[in-house]
């Protein structure tokens, strides 16, 4: 997919496309389809309560509380649901752990399969054709695509989000954080680290 | 189908390239795009897999060529178009010229998040037992059908592991085409990069894809 549409450029295509959707909503609305205040609300979910910060919180329980961890490995859904987070597109959640053994990634080569309940809505790079193409075949190069590398000898593995299962890594949590609470631990996990393209922040990094 | 939408292996897509700090969205065109999507979905009463064939079922070039939400677009106004739900001629115009047709549903703001929070689970109670378990070796069918499936190119023909049962879920061969649900027993295949990319492959990589069991053969 051609990744320039979603910038400041092309204008002439992007007011094309613009005038379109407008004419949609209008048509949808004027024939009662749609109601306005659903697609604000829509909109509104997305962009302010649905995103990482809920997979950060998710992760930073189970790093804190091995039974919820073990929870949680064993059937995400429902250990995910404790905290309030579930529904649309994470209907069947399944949690990875990373270990220093092996690394997990998770891709959807087809379109743009994400756990939304967790993560929110997937960036372009994770719907791009770069990352959906090589993820499986060179994960380690995708990796160095965002400037990090993990040891050759550690195992990657992908997994590829053919069917309504969604997946999200459980990174290892950062050494030097002993004693720390919950909220604090939250800080350190990145949306990348549980899509397996990043690591958590290091104790420094935060504040 | 074989489409441009399969892209696991494909050589020559250039590298990734993240952006710090992403927003959900890029225009107000993309929120609005998303929103009418999703508010659709139950007055159009579609399902997610003949979501995905009404965007994925395009030529290679106005595949590569659209981004992501012009995708969702594209989709949205076939599966309104063969419905008669929402004309051409209507989005050419820009506003309605024919009378709604009556619909079953729709969404109003008050039943948002319940909508989001009900989603759509697949999976169904099994009515036959699973013919594979944990560990056995399995190969990915040969198959290359016109119509919709999740069975991507990549892995076809290749032997994998049976590596976790996932339960029965719908399945999308069927559904896409309105076929019905033909809830099927879903498993995770393991698959060495080897096997799938040959010797120059990492060999410490392992690939795994969710399969229905159609796709899959003893191996």
């Amino acid at each position: 997919m051609n990744e320039h549409h979603h910038g400041d450029h092309d204008h002439s295509d992007l007011s094309e496309t613009e005038l379109r959707v407008r004419a949609l909503e209008t048509i949808l609305t004027e024939k009662g389809y749609v109601e306005p205040a659903a697609l604000d609300l829509l909109i509104e979910t997305y962009e302010t309560k649905v995103g990482p910060r809920n997979g950060a919180r998710v992760v930073a329980r189970a790093w804190s509380d091995s039974a919820y961890r073990a929870r949680l490995l064993g059937d995400a859904t429902p250990a995910i649901a404790e905290l309030g987070y579930a529904g649309r597109q994470g209907e069947h959640i399944v949690a990875l752990a990373n270990t220093p053994e092996l690394h997990n990634m998770v891709v959807c080569t087809l379109c743009s399969c994400y756990p939304w309940p967790v993560l929110g809505l997937p960036p372009v790079w994770y719907k791009s054709a770069p990352y959906r193409s090589k993820a499986v075949k060179d994960p380690r190069g995708v990796l160095r695509d965002f400037g990090f590398e993990i040891p050759a000898t550690t195992k990657i593995r992908v997994w590829d989000s053919t069917a309504e299962i969604r997946y999200v890594v459980l990174p290892m949590r950062p050494e030097g954080t002993e004693g720390w609470s919950e909220e604090r631990l939250a800080e350190l996990v990145t949306r990348d680290s549980m899509i397996g393209t990043g690591l958590p922040k290091q104790p420094h990094e935060v504040g | 189908m074989d489409g441009a939408h399969d892209m696991g292996g494909v050589p020559w897509t250039g590298p990734v390239a993240p952006e710090p700090d992403e927003p959900p969205f890029h225009a107000e065109w993309e929120r609005r795009a998303f929103a009418i999507t999703l508010a659709m979905g139950m007055p159009g009463g579609w399902n997610i897999d003949m979501s995905r064939f009404a965007r994925e079922n395009r030529p290679p070039a106005d595949y590569l060529s659209k981004s992501y939400f012009e995708i969702w677009l594209a989709g949205l106004e076939r599966l309104m178009a063969e419905r008669d739900l929402v004309a051409p001629d209507e989005v050419a115009a820009g506003h309605a010229l024919h009378p709604a047709k009556p619909v079953a549903r729709t969404l109003s703001a008050e039943g948002v998040a319940a909508m989001l929070h009900r989603g759509g689970p697949t999976e169904r109670t099994p009515t036959s037992p699973a013919r594979f378990a944990v560990g056995d070796r399995v190969r990915a069918r040969m198959i290359n059908p016109p119509t919709h499936t999740r069975l991507p190119r990549y892995v076809r023909g290749h032997a994998g592991t049976i590596a976790a049962m996932r339960g029965c879920h719908v399945f999308p061969d069927s559904n896409a085409r309105g076929a019905g649900e033909d809830p099927q027993w879903l498993y995770t295949v393991a698959f060495d990069g080897v096997e799938i990319w040959g010797a120059d492959s990492d060999p410490a990589l392992e690939i795994t894809v969710d399969a229905w069991e159609p796709y899959l053969e003893p191996a």
